[in-house]
């Protein structure tokens, strides 16, 4: 097993700045925003991203995590069933702007059983999604981000690996590894 | 990524501690889903269920039911009353009709035990038993203990006693097993000629007396007098067991500490248990109910996952 790194602590502190100042470009004091980071690899990076913000705009910024497990496509096509993981979405997103947060987008498929997910609480006025790692080139639907941290182009046989400090890994640190 | 050991629900016997747990998790989060204001999902929406009765129930069923609507499964409902069974079809005959309709799983209540035995070793489907005769109802004890959980914050170590008519109840017996894998101490409790000969075998302990009982125990599940099944008369009179085992207001004041009081159901008032107990604080026989379609969809769901596609 191979793997190259793609972005390491600092570098990776950089993007998360970056992508900060990129959402309040847009949504300026996030009064009628919120987070929604994915379960389970998208909460480290949203409760990353969460953390900066408020640090930024010195005020509350809401954030809750969403599991898609069971509006996945592939259940009952795989040989088991993934275990669900916890959705807290404290608030009501009726009417608000809805920032996904994922760490990596691949095919799309989490991406669109989140969307369905996410409205089982309410129906938002807008959906936008940010990913750190956007895989080129490997899309089964027609989904893309509205802020990516990085591009690459990888081959199927290929992962995206992302370890964050605090959770399993001494380091942040992104790796692109080869089976 | 895990995955039940089991293919079919057969009863509680058939499980481990483990499965136990990831049925609760799988459960802690369906309940989530059904609190929501959206309380469906697509899990299941390519699977076809159907509930076979060939007893009456009211709670499990509309509780199946509602499980298999929450998960977006296609429900197909069946019960003996009115059907060709009373023509005489047997119950494979039965059930190999239903499934030549292209039917993924089912849920069955029989009043033999061993029914949803016989069925799995004979058809392709998933069985979940929703009560055979007097011997297991499985969803029925996944919810009790579930309650438990939710209640006191675990079962492990707790004191459980299953009060009345064990030898006819097919809940005693999943719960029995439930609560002795997850760590719970047994009693049961009921007059002699209630309870089967040789239950201490099982690890349960056992009591004649119900105030003692109670003094024991953290939690007491207390079951319906069965008369359907009972073909001679096991106590004097129905006025007489309310006297002696009948559980009301100042049998639990007259206890050191509050004891929770579950039912599955249906409640018989006044006879095993009186409606200022069965209405008060300690009793959590309405979060069963609820609790009871969390668990269902977690059983459905984990057991749906188990089939592989081709």
């Amino acid at each position: 097993m191979q793997k190259r790194l793609i972005l390491d602590g600092p570098l990776l502190e950089i993007t998360i700045s970056r992508l900060c100042q990129q959402l309040i470009e847009n949504h300026q004091d996030f009064k009628n925003s919120v987070i929604l980071g994915l379960q389970p690899r998208g909460i480290y990076l949203a409760e990353r991203i969460h953390q900066r913000l408020e640090k930024l705009l010195n005020k509350q910024v809401r954030m809750g995590f969403l599991d898609i497990t069971f509006y996945r496509d592939d259940f009952r096509r795989r040989d088991i069933p993934l275990e669900a993981n916890t959705t807290s979405v404290p608030f009501i997103i009726e009417n608000q702007k809805v920032i996904l947060v994922d760490d990596v987008l691949y095919t799309g498929r989490s991406v669109r059983a989140a969307l369905d997910a996410m409205i089982a609480f309410g129906r938002p006025s807008k959906v936008e999604l940010l990913v750190l790692v956007n895989r080129r080139y490997s899309r089964d639907l027609p989904i893309q981000a509205d802020y990516t941290g990085l591009s690459v182009n990888t081959m199927p046989s290929q992962r995206v690996l992302v370890e964050w400090e605090n959770h399993g890994a001494k380091k942040d640190n992104v790796w692109l590894v080869n089976y | 990524m895990s995955q039940l050991s089991v293919r079919h629900l057969l009863g509680i016997k058939h499980l481990t501690n483990k499965d136990l747990q990831l049925i609760f998790q799988t459960a802690d989060n369906f309940k989530d889903v059904i609190n929501r204001p959206i309380k469906k999902v697509p899990s299941l929406r390519d699977v076809t269920i159907a509930n076979v009765f060939f007893e009456n129930s009211t709670r499990t069923k509309l509780s199946f039911e509602l499980a298999e609507k929450r998960l977006s499964a296609d429900v197909i409902n069946f019960s003996s009353t009115g059907s060709s069974v009373k023509k005489g079809e047997t119950l494979l005959d039965t059930v190999n009709n239903i499934l030549a309709m292209k039917v993924d799983m089912v849920v069955i209540r029989h009043s033999s035990p061993g029914a949803p035995h016989f069925l799995a070793k004979h058809i392709r489907a998933n069985i979940v038993n929703a009560g055979d005769g007097t011997h297991e109802h499985p969803t029925q004890a996944l919810l009790d203990t579930f309650s438990i959980r939710e209640k006191l914050g675990g079962v492990e170590g707790k004191k459980v006693v299953i009060v009345g008519d064990i030898l006819h109840s097919r809940v005693a017996l999943s719960n029995i097993f439930a609560l002795q894998k997850l760590g719970a101490q047994v009693m049961v409790c009921g007059p002699n000629t209630l309870l089967p000969k040789y239950i201490e075998q099982l690890g349960v302990k056992v009591e004649l007396d119900i105030d003692k009982a109670l003094a024991w125990c953290d939690v007491a599940n207390v079951l319906r007098i069965q008369l359907e099944r009972q073909q001679i008369k096991y106590f004097p009179s129905l006025r007489e067991y309310s006297l002696y085992y009948g559980i009301n207001r100042s049998r639990l004041d007259a206890l050191d500490k509050p004891i929770t009081i579950m039912h599955p159901g249906p409640i018989n008032r006044g006879v095993e248990l009186h409606s200022d107990v069965a209405d008060s604080e300690h009793s959590i026989i309405l979060e069963q109910v609820e609790n009871g379609v969390a668990i269902r969809m977690a059983v459905l769901y984990l057991l749906a996952g188990a089939e592989v596609e081709q």
